[in-house]
C-alpha cells in the first residue's frame, strides 16, 4: 500500500480527530496556567456539544451553534470558578462535580435531539493554494474552518503567553498569585477570566464533535476526550505547541484504530477502542517518570488563593 | 464609593451545626435548582419529584430496588473514601467494579460444579484481588513518580468496561444466549442468597461489615491514624517516619479491592451472569456519596440509600418521558451545593465595604 493511500489519509484523520482534544486541552492549559485545575473538561465538552448542536439544528447555522457552545462552556466553567476561586472549594472535587453535572445536563437536554441530523455541519473548505501543496496540503489544509481556527489559536495563545505582558501575568498567576496581588493585579478577577475562557474553548471542543467530527448528538459522545485533554496538558508541559503535537498524536491513535478495522485486520474492535485510553496512561507515566518529579507544573496549581494567608 | 463585597472570615473551629445542616440544605437546594430547570424545560417538577419519591421509597418493591442499588453504592463509596482519606483521588471505582465482576465470573464459568463453600469465597477473593490489582496499576506510578492518579484511574475505567465487553461479546458469550452479550448463567452455588424473597442480597452484609470495620480502623487503629496524617500533611507524615509509598500501594489496593467486591456482589447477587453494562455508573456516584458523607463509613451507608433512591427515581421518571439523566444532573448539583456549603462550616460570610478594608490595610 502506498503512502498516498494509507499514510496521508491517516495523518489527515489524525488532525481531525485531534482537533476537539486540542481545543479542550488549550482551554485547560490556560486555566491551569492561571493556577486552577478544572477536571470538569469532560462535562464542559458535553455541554458544549449538546448546546452547539441544539442551536445549529434550531437556527440552521453552525456558527451560531459554535457561539452557543462557547457561551455554555464558559457559563458552566463559571460555576467552577465561583466554587474554587471565591469559595475556595476543593478544585478536584468541584471539577468532578462539573463532569457529573455536565454529563447529566447534556443527557437531559439532548434527549430530544438524538438521531436528528444537523442540516449544515461544518464542511470541508480546501484552503486555497495551501491545499494543493503535496503531502502537506491534504494533511493540514483540506479540512473545515474550525481546524484552521485551531492553528491560529495555538499561535495566538503561544504568542500571548510568552511574548506579551498580560501573558507574563497569566504565567505568574499560576506560579505566585501573592506576588501578582502585591503588584496590584486582581488575582480573583483574572482567574475568573481564564477559567471561563478555558471553559469556552472546552465548549468549542465539544461542538467540534457534534457539528464537524460526527455531526449528530449522542449521550456521552465525548467518550473520555475531556479527560484525555487534561492528561494532554501534563504531556504538553503546559506549552501550546506541545499540546498541538500531543493532540494529533492522540488523534492519530484514534484514527489508526478505526483504519485498521476498516482494512480488515483481525483485531477485536474493543481492543482498538482501548488504544487511546491505554496510550494516555502509558504516555503520562512515561512523560512524568522522565521528568523525575521535577514537572514544570505551575507552582500554585490547585491551591486556593487566600489574601489573608499570604 | 463605598462598594459592598462579601468577605470570608475563617472560623476558629468548624461549626458543628453546619456540618449536619449543610448536606441537608445542599440536597434541598439542588432539588430546587433542578425544579426550576424542569419548569424551564416544560416539565412539572412536583410530578417528577413525587414520581421519583413514590417509586423509590413508596412501596415495598421500590424500597427493595432502592436497597439493590444502594449495595454497590455503599461498597464503591467505602472503597473510594478509603483512598480519599489519604488524598488519593481514586476515581476508578467503576473500572475496579467491572474487573472484580469479571474475575468473580471466571470461577463459575470455568468450574461450574464447585460446591458453594468453595465457590462463593473463591469468587469474593478473586473479585477483590482483581479490583485491587486494577487499582494498583495506577498506584505504582503514583507512588514512584507521582503520576496523577485521577487521570490514570479514570482512563482505566474505559479500558475495564471495554475488556468486559470484549469478553461478553466474544470468548465468554453464552452459546445458548441467542447472541446477546451475556455469559452463561451461574450455577446456584455461585449466587449470593437473597434476603427473604426480595432481590436484596447478602452482599448488603459485606457493606455493613466493611463500614463497621473501617469506622473502627479509622478511629482506633494506628494504621488508620497514619492514613489520616498522610492525607492531611505528607510532610508531617514523613517526619513521623511513616512509609508513604507503601501506604499509597496498600490503600489503593484495598480501595480497589472493595470496589471489586461490589462487582462480585453485583454479578453474584443480582444478575447471575456477566453482561454488557453491569453498572450505571455506581463508581462515579460513589465519589459524590463519599464526599457528602465526609468520608465517614457509617454516614456512607445512609447516604448510599438516598442515592440508591435517586437512581431508582431516575428510572421511574423515564417511563413518563423525562430523561433518566435528570438523576445524574441532580447528583452533580448536590455536590456543587455541598462544596459551596462547606465553606460555611469553615468560614463565616461577612458583608464588608471595600472602603473599610482599604482603610484597615
Amino acid at each position: 500500500m502506498s503512502i498516498q493511500e494509507f499514510l496521508i489519509p491517516l495523518l489527515a484523520a489524525s488532525v481531525i480527530a485531534g482537533t476537539p482534544i486540542l481545543y479542550a486541552a488549550l482551554g485547560e492549559l490556560i486555566t491551569e496556567r492561571a493556577g486552577i485545575i478544572n477536571l470538569g473538561v469532560e462535562g464542559i465538552m458535553l455541554i458544549g456539544a449538546v448546546s452547539g448542536f441544539m442551536m445549529a439544528v434550531t437556527t440552521g447555522s453552525p456558527w451560531l451553534g459554535l457561539l452557543a457552545s462557547m457561551l455554555a462552556g464558559g457559563a458552566v466553567a463559571l460555576i467552577h470558578a465561583f466554587l474554587t476561586i471565591t469559595l475556595r472549594a476543593n478544585q478536584v472535587v468541584s471539577g468532578l462535580a462539573l463532569t457529573i453535572f455536565g454529563t447529566g445536563l447534556s443527557g437531559y437536554l439532548g434527549k430530544a435531539y438524538i438521531g436528528i441530523p444537523v442540516e449544515k455541519p461544518f464542511g470541508v473548505i480546501p484552503l486555497g493554494p495551501l491545499a494543493d501543496i503535496p503531502y502537506i496540503g491534504p494533511i493540514f489544509f483540506q479540512h473545515d474552518a474550525l481546524v484552521y481556527i485551531s492553528y491560529v489559536l495555538v499561535v495566538i495563545i503561544w504568542y500571548f503567553m510568552f511574548h506579551t505582558r498580560p501573558g507574563l501575568n497569566l504565567r505568574a498567576l499560576g506560579e505566585n498569585p501573592a506576588a501578582m496581588d502585591a503588584l496590584g493585579l486582581n488575582v480573583f478577577y483574572l482567574r475568573y477570566i481564564y477559567v471561563m475562557a478555558g471553559g469556552a474553548l472546552g465548549g468549542i471542543g465539544g461542538a467540534y464533535l457534534s457539528l464537524a467530527y460526527a455531526p449528530s448528538w449522542l449521550e456521552n459522545m465525548t467518550a473520555g476526550r475531556g479527560w484525555i485533554a487534561v492528561a494532554l496538558v501534563i504531556f504538553a508541559l503546559w506549552n501550546p505547541w506541545r499540546a498541538l503535537m500531543g493532540a494529533y498524536l492522540f488523534g492519530g491513535i484514534d484514527a489508526l484504530g478505526f483504519r485498521l478495522q476498516v482494512l480488515g485486520y483481525q483485531i477485536s474492535p474493543f481492543f482498538l477502542q482501548m488504544l487511546p485510553y491505554l496510550f494516555t496512561v502509558i504516555i503520562l507515566v512515561f512523560v512524568v517518570a522522565r521528568q523525575k518529579g521535577r514537572l514544570t507544573a505551575p507552582g500554585a496549581l490547585g491551591l486556593s488563593y487566600d489574601r489573608e494567608e499570604r | 464609593m463605598n462598594r459592598l463585597t462579601f468577605k470570608l472570615e475563617k472560623r476558629l473551629t468548624p461549626s458543628p451545626v453546619m456540618v449536619f445542616i449543610i448536606p441537608l440544605i445542599s440536597v434541598l437546594l439542588a432539588l430546587l435548582l433542578g425544579g426550576i430547570f424542569l419548569v424551564l424545560t416544560g416539565e412539572n417538577p412536583l410530578t417528577v419529584y413525587s414520581l421519583m419519591l413514590v417509586d423509590s421509597l413508596g412501596s415495598k418493591y421500590g424500597l427493595t430496588e432502592t436497597m439493590v442499588k444502594a449495595i454497590p453504592l455503599m461498597l464503591t463509596s467505602l472503597g473510594v473514601s478509603l483512598a480519599f482519606k489519604m488524598k488519593l483521588w481514586n476515581i476508578g471505582a467503576e473500572g475496579q467494579l467491572y474487573m472484580g465482576a469479571m474475575a468473580a465470573t471466571w470461577l463459575p464459568l470455568t468450574f461450574p460444579t464447585l460446591p458453594v463453600y468453595l465457590m462463593l469465597p473463591g469468587m469474593i477473593i478473586l473479585g477483590m484481588i482483581a479490583g485491587g490489582l486494577w487499582a494498583l496499576l495506577t498506584a505504582i506510578p503514583r507512588a514512584i513518580w507521582k503520576v496523577n492518579e485521577i487521570i490514570t484511574t479514570l482512563m482505566l475505567n474505559y479500558v475495564a468496561i471495554l475488556w468486559v465487553d470484549f469478553l461478553v461479546y466474544g470468548p465468554w458469550r453464552d452459546p445458548e444466549g441467542s447472541n446477546f452479550p451475556i455469559t452463561a448463567s451461574f450455577a446456584e452455588a455461585a449466587r449470593l442468597p437473597g434476603l427473604g424473597d426480595s432481590r436484596v442480597h447478602t452482599g448488603l452484609f459485606f457493606a455493613l461489615a466493611l463500614a463497621v470495620i473501617l469506622a473502627i480502623v479509622f478511629k482506633y487503629s494506628r494504621w488508620g491514624y497514619s492514613i489520616n496524617v498522610i492525607g492531611s500533611s505528607e510532610r508531617a507524615a514523613r517526619y513521623a517516619g511513616m512509609n508513604i509509598k507503601r501506604n499509597i500501594l496498600l490503600v489503593m489496593f484495598l480501595s480497589g479491592a472493595i470496589s471489586g467486591l461490589a462487582g462480585m456482589a453485583e454479578v453474584s447477587g443480582i444478575i447471575g451472569k456477566l453482561q454488557h453494562g453491569i453498572s450505571p455508573g455506581y463508581g462515579y456516584t460513589a465519589i459524590i456519596v463519599a464526599w457528602l458523607s465526609k468520608l465517614n463509613p457509617l454516614a456512607i451507608l445512609i447516604v448510599s440509600v438516598l442515592f440508591g433512591a435517586l437512581q431508582v427515581g431516575g428510572y421511574a421518571v423515564q417511563v413518563e418521558g423525562v430523561p433518566a439523566a435528570v438523576a445524574t444532573m441532580l447528583q452533580g448539583a448536590i455536590l456543587f451545593f455541598v462544596l459551596g456549603g462547606e465553606v460555611l462550616t469553615n468560614y463565616r460570610l461577612k458583608l464588608v465595604s471595600q472602603k473599610g478594608e482599604e482603610l484597615s490595610k
